[in-house]
This record gives C-alpha cells, structure tokens and sequence, in this order.
C-alpha cells in the first residue's frame, strides 16, 4: 500500500541560541490510509511540531523546516505554496487540538463555524450546508444535533466540544486527520468515549490518523503503528503489537516501566491512630449576583455533600473522580484555602473549621499542601531557599536555623544544594514540584494534601516525584491525602481510595478491594475508562 | 539587569528617548550654573530675537531670558510630573491592591469611589482643584495626583485578581502568612512591571498638565515653568513666536522622550508583548 503521509529526513530548526539546533532530527514517518499512527513522546521530544509541519502551521519565522520532505500523495508539502497549503488544510488534512474551548471561536456559533469550512472549501447552497452539518453533529452523536447547531462553544461540555471540533475536522471527508493530544484536557470517561469516537470515524472515512500523545495507555487503545520520539529523534516505529509488547530502544522501555501500572500497591498494616476526621462536610459555591448583589441570577454548586473521611497515622487516603467531582474542593477546605459551610474537620481531635485566621495560624504548620502546577505553585520572584524558610520563619523560627533547614530539605527532595540562591524558573517542572514537596514538608507537618501533584508532570518524571512523595512519607511518618483524577496513579501511591462524583464520596475503601471489587457503578465505569488497561504493565508483571 | 537593558536595547527610538530625557535632566540641574540669575529679572531689551542682544532664544515682552526660564522650567516640570506621579502611584497602588485582594464590599466601594473620580474630566477637575487651593507647588502636585491615581487603581486591581488565586499566593496562605505579607512580599513584586511602565507614562500626562495649568496662569506665580512662558507669550504669538514656541518644543520632546521611555520598559518588562508584532 502507498503511503498517505510520508515524512522524509524531516529537520525542523529552532531559532538560534535554543537549548538544541533542531526541534525535530531526521525524522521518518509514513502513514498508510486506513491507519492510525500514534506519535508518543515527552514534552519536548518535537511531536507536536511534527505534527504541525505537515499543516504547514510552525510559528514561522523562528521555527523553520531546514531540510527533508512531506509528502502528501506525492505532493511536496514543504514546497507547497501558502494557497495551495490552504487548500489542503481542513479538505484534505484536518486537526483537532488538545483544548477544544481554545480551537472554537467562542462567538460563533457550532453550526456556523462548520459551515464556515464548507464555504471556504466547497459550493453548496446555505440549506444544504446546514443539513450537511446537523447530519455531522449526529454522526459524532451529540445529543439534539439540530440544538447544538446553534450553540454556541461555552454551552457545550469539554468532550461536547472535543465531539464538535471532531465534527468540523471531519466535514469535508479528509484523508489525513492529526490529532494533537486530543484527550489530554478530558476526564477518563470521556476520553474512552472520544478515542472510541476517533476510531469509529476513522475506520467509517478510511482516515489516516496521526495522532500525538503522551499517554502509553491511549496509545494501546487506538494504535496501529506507533512512533516513539525523543528530544526530536524517533527512536524506534513499528506496528502497535509489537513496540507495546516487546519494545527495543532503551528509551521505549524506560518509558514505558514509568508508567504506573494499575495493580495496586500492597497494602500496609494499618494504624489504629486517626489523625484527621472529616465529618459531614458540606460546601456551597454561589456564583452570580452582580452589581452590588442586584440583578443576574445567583447560581449554587454543591461542591461537597455530607463528605465524611478519616486518615490514620502513616496512610495515604487517594480521593479520586473527574473534574467537577468536589476531590479539590475537600482538599481546599482541609487546608482551610476555601470555608466550608457546615461540618467537621478534625485534626488531632481539633476542629478546624470554626478557627479564625489567627486561631488557624498555629495549626498551618500541622497541615501542608502540594499544589498541582510546579510552574504556578512558585513566587517568580523569591529565592528558592527563601520559599522555603520562610514557611518556618512564619511559624517564629529563627533565620538562621530556617535556612539550614532548607538547606538540608532541598538535599532529601532531591536537589543540589546550589539551589538555594536560585530562582523558580531555572528549573524544569519536576525539579519545582520538589521545591514544593520542600516547602510543605518544612513545617514538618502531620497531614500533606496533595492536589493532583503529578498532573502536569511528564511520565518519568512523575514516577519520579510518586516515589519521592513514597520514600518522605515512610520516613517522616506523614500521613497524606492525595488528589487525583488518574486512577494508575492512585494505585501506585494510595491505601485507600475513596471515589467522589457530584461533591459525594460514593466509595470507599482499601484500594485494592476498590479496584478488584467495585461496588458502585460509577467506579466501575472509572475503571472501564483507564486507557490501555488490557495493556497495562502491572499485568504483564502480574502475570510473570 | 543585564538582561534588562539587553532587552530595552533592542528598542532604538527607546534608547533615543532615554538619551534625550537625560539632557532634560541635565539641563534641569544645570539651569542655575547656566543662568545663575532669577528668570523672572528682565535681562535686556524686551522681545529681542534669537541670537540678538545676548539672548540665545530671543527675550519676551517684559525683556526676561527665553532660554534661562526654559532652563529653570525644565526642573519644575520634571519635578511635578515626578511628585505627582509618586503620589499618585502610592495612593492607586493602595487603593487597588486592597479592592482587587480582598473582593466584596471592599471591592465595590472602592471602584465605585474610583468611578466617581473617573467621570469627572480630568483637566477640568484639576483646574478647579488648584483654583480652590491657592496655586502653588503643592497644590498642583495634589491636583494632578488626584486626578490621575484612578487609573493605576484599576490596574493594580486587575493585576491582583488574577494573582491572589494563583497556587504560589494560596501556598502563603496555608504557611499562615498574615495578609499584609501576602500582599507587599507575595502579590505586589509581581506586579511591578505594569506598575513602572503606567508610572512612567504618567510623568509625561501630569508634565502635559502642570503646563496647561500655568498656561492658564494657574501655575505657581514664584517659579518658573514652560506652560507659564507660553501663557506669557500667546498674546504675541504674531509679533514674537519664539516666545511661546521655543517652550512649547521643549514639552513636546520631553513629553515624546518619556512616552519612549515607557514604551521601552513595555517592551522589556513584558517580553511576550512583543512577540506578537
């Protein structure tokens, strides 16, 4: 079979004084019709701007192809004129990005943003062009296509949207469509529901499908072929089967022992001391109102209903579910960042959530936080030695003795001491998220609340930080609460899970009494929707 | 801030305006070794030319030396527009920061006290500011800070809204630091950039004012200034223009020098503006 899509020696070229001369090396990649060629690698490894080579999209001037070809059906792309480039965009080669709400024009309607493809690429009447569309909307099974037509982006939920931009790109039958990591933004179960989606449109259309991630998971759920990228090399390609299972470059393996298996860990002997109790929490958010409380109707989100929790001594308790789910809002509320409105939060049988700020102030240091974005999570403008200090200089200790303990904190998370004068952005994301582990554990607390801490971190370095999170808490005795929407991860760090959906916990129990016997629907429905579980390492493992 | 000035570099018309608002600093402190007299004292024969009776830019009607009040102007313009910006810098920063942390009732009253001054034109407000105090330094300084601290208010606001939720403020939070430091040690170093480049900025507004106020004879009758040369001179426009244009040149390029200037730090301080063009 000829090749859709064969990408030759592509170098694409960074700007001068860039960490390396070319974004993407020597890249070889052919895409058969009737395929979907996963391209897999880190941050940084030049998927992406692959990707956007062959649209002709890299941000000109500074990012350039220096060299090799694209050929599309014979057709050099990197020759291609700008007309003739647009042409081929969006009739025959179309893309879908990562953040649906960003790649929609947020006022302009569904149906007019798909009509807006049919008018630039083919003639057609108006009412044709809108049955066309309606007819597109149902194929992707949205719900009252005819509605949706005349929504606009904001109405519509994230895999609402991802369904639409699914639509669009596929309006004109093209014969090659990238999808550029095209679940990331999306919960679990919608994710399975668009991956399961892409692969029926694709298998429908005979579309060749490039499709960029990171996730091994999606990986073994969609790929026919599958390309494995590093620092702008592909390293190694070859048909799904046989890279996933037997996979040859050093770099393929490691990454893929790096991603968390969803066996879940030992358990551990259980402490008889609780340390902290939550009770019957319950959290409102009001939003609207307006002008001095005037006009504009107020809308309530329950957030947290009747949560009730406990964590004993030494134990990680996992609180999972999907975005809206409240997992962050009970984190939020623990710390005392949000009120809660009714309940207990009980800390060495103190309850929290009547203190005031200066009543609180004591028991800060009692409860610490690691927060999800390492890039957000960091003052820009403080020294990562004082971010560090200064949560115990608050609590009254001296300079002098707070920098030393820094000092040594930065060695335990993992850091060079030379760290200590320096500032945030000098380091990459992993090494941040540290910084924050630092930061917390330097009021040596009790509890550590961990908001989705590995979230915006690549695979290795996630495994990395899971097992720095692993070794503190053994050897601090911490006791923690880990937020996560990933249910791998929770296998890998958590005692006990409890499962939260619409502000209420609906689950709980030992993590692998969850995981091999979940009671309630949507946990299994949680579970279903883990990418790749059928292929998952823990069961390759397991089964040795 | 080496980089900083590797940055601001890149700007010529940038740099340009940096090397011509330094001469109107030098002439400022210079001005009593140039003219060492008082530039109200009539210095020779009244409205000589250019170049004519020892008057490098002619004399006016009352025989007093254009270029030494250009001279002594260039310190009173620069030192009310420099005032008045840092009052109105401090008081604006002041106000937003506490609206735009702490939200609600604070919010509102402030913004809605900001509005009030905003729907009042600001040079109209001024004049009748300075005219109900009396002129003199202070009161024109007041003047032109009162009308100008709204807008830096409302950015400093917008600037905290959007940093008092980000997970670095919220971490300050749960280490138990007190509002004040949240907002001076966390918050505020963070919002310097827009601050500085509006500040700069408002030197040139509040120069721009001070000389329409002395133009209207609203300036302060015991120092010199440029807006009172011109006020001094209109009537003679037709007779004697280098009267009235020579000060007027000189607030057109000290003005355009320091709008450079901020734009300059614009482009520096926020490198991902000027990306885009």
């Amino acid at each position: 079979m000829t090749a859709l899509l064969d990408i030759r020696d592509l170098h694409i070229a960074l700007p001068e004084g860039s960490q390396r001369p070319y974004a993407v090396e020597a890249a070889d990649l052919q895409l058969a019709p009737n395929e979907i060629l996963c391209v897999v690698g880190e941050s940084g490894s030049g998927k992406s701007l692959t990707a956007r080579a062959v649209m002709g999209l890299l941000p000109k001037p500074h990012v350039r192809i220096a060299q090799g070809s694209v050929d599309f059906l014979g057709e050099d792309l990197t020759s291609a004129s700008d007309a003739r480039l647009r042409q081929i965009r969006g009739s025959e080669i179309s893309m879908i990005f990562q953040e649906p709400m960003t790649a929609l024009n947020p006022v302009m309607t569904i149906g007019n943003q798909i009509d807006e493809v049919f008018r630039f690429h083919a003639k057609m009447p108006g009412s044709e062009r809108r049955e066309r569309a309606v007819a597109l909307l149902a194929d992707v099974h949205l719900p009252d296509p005819a509605q949706i037509v005349r929504a606009y982006p904001h109405e519509l939920s994230g895999g609402q949207r991802q369904r639409a931009m699914i639509a669009m790109a596929l309006a004109l039958d093209p014969k090659i469509l990238i999808a550029d990591e095209p679940t990331t933004a999306l919960d679990v179960t919608t994710q399975a529901q668009i991956l399961k989606l892409i692969k029926e449109m694709q298998a429908a259309h005979n579309t060749g499908v490039l499709f960029i991630t990171h996730d091994f998971g999606v990986v073994a759920d969609i790929a026919d072929r599958v390309a494995v990228m590093q620092n702008g090399l592909v390293v190694e390609t070859g048909p799904a089967d046989q890279v996933l299972k037997a996979p040859q470059h050093p770099y393929t393996k490691s990454l893929m022992a790096a991603v968390p298996s969803l066996t879940p860990r030992p358990a551990r002997q259980r402490s008889d001391e609780t340390v902290l109790q939550i009770k019957d929490l319950n959290k409102t958010y009001r939003s609207g109102g307006g002008f001095f409380g005037l006009g504009g109707k107020a809308r309530n989100v329950k957030a947290a209903s009747e949560v009730t929790l406990d964590l004993r001594r030494g134990e990680t308790l996992g609180i999972v579910g999907e975005s809206g789910s409240g997992k962050s809002t009970v984190a939020r509320c623990i710390v005392r960042l949000n009120d809660a409105d009714s309940g207990e939060i009980l800390l060495d049988g103190v309850d929290l959530r009547p203190l005031g700020r200066a009543a609180m102030r004591p028991y800060r240091a009692k409860i610490q936080m690691v927060f999800q974005d390492p890039y957000a999570s960091l003052n820009p403008r403080t020294r990562v030695g004082k971010v560090i200090a200064q949560g115990p200089m608050i609590q009254g200790m001296g300079a002098a003795e707070a920098e030393a303990k820094a000092r040594e904190l930065l060695g335990i998370v993992g850091l060079d001491e030379r760290a200590f004068d320096r500032f945030p952005h000098e380091f990459s994301g992993g090494q941040r998220q540290r910084i924050g582990v630092a930061r917390a554990l330097a009021l040596e607390p009790e509890v550590l609340v961990a908001d989705e801490p590995v979230s915006a971190l690549d695979v290795s370095i996630q495994d990395q930080i899971l097992k720095l999170l692993d070794e503190i808490r053994e050897r601090m005795n911490l006791s923690m609460v880990f937020i996560t929407h990933d249910l791998r991860v929770a296998a890998q760090v958590c005692d006990r899970l409890a499962v939260m959906r619409y502000g209420e916990v609906v689950e709980e129990g030992p993590t692998a009494a969850v995981f091999a016997d979940p009671q309630d629907d949507y946990t299994k429905a949680l579970l279903d929707a883990v990418p790749g579980k059928s292929w998952l390492p823990g069961e390759t493992v397991a089964a040795q | 801030m080496a980089s900083f000035w590797k940055l601001y570099r890149r700007n010529y018309s940038a740099v340009l305006g940096l090397v011509i608002l330094a001469l109107v600093i030098v002439v400022a402190f210079a001005a009593p070794l140039m003219y060492p007299d008082d530039p109200f004292r009539l210095a020779g024969k009244s409205m000589s030319p250019p170049g004519e009776a020892g008057f490098l830019l002619g004399s006016d009607s009352l025989g007093r030396d254009v270029a030494a009040g250009i001279a002594h102007g260039a310190k009173t313009s620069l030192l009310i527009g420099l005032l008045a910006t840092l009052v109105a810098v401090v008081a604006g920063v002041f106000m937003g920061a506490l609206a735009g942390y702490y939200g609600g009732w604070v919010d509102d009253l402030l913004m809605r006290t900001t509005e009030m001054f905003q729907t009042i034109p600001s040079f109209i407000f001024a004049i009748l500011l300075v005219a109900i105090m009396k002129p003199s330094i202070e009161s024109i300084v007041i003047a032109i800070a009162v009308v100008s601290w709204p807008a830096v208010a409302r950015l400093v606001r917008g600037e905290f809204l959007s940093l008092k939720n980000r997970e670095f403020v919220q971490a300050g939070h749960t280490l138990g630091m007190s509002d004040a430091r949240i907002i001076l040690a966390e918050i505020l170093p963070n919002c310097l950039s827009p601050i500085i480049v509006i500040g700069s900025l408002m030197v040139a507004t509040a120069i721009l004012i001070e000389s329409g106020l002395a133009f209207l004879g609203l300036g302060d009758p015991n120092i010199m200034s440029w807006g009172f040369q011109i006020g001094a001179g209109r009537t003679l426009l037709r007779s004697a223009w280098w009267v009235c244009t020579f000060p007027g040149i000189a607030i057109l390029i000290t003005v355009l020098a320091i709008n450079l200037v901020g734009e300059g730090l614009n482009d520096a301080l926020n490198p991902r503006l000027r990306e885009r063009s």
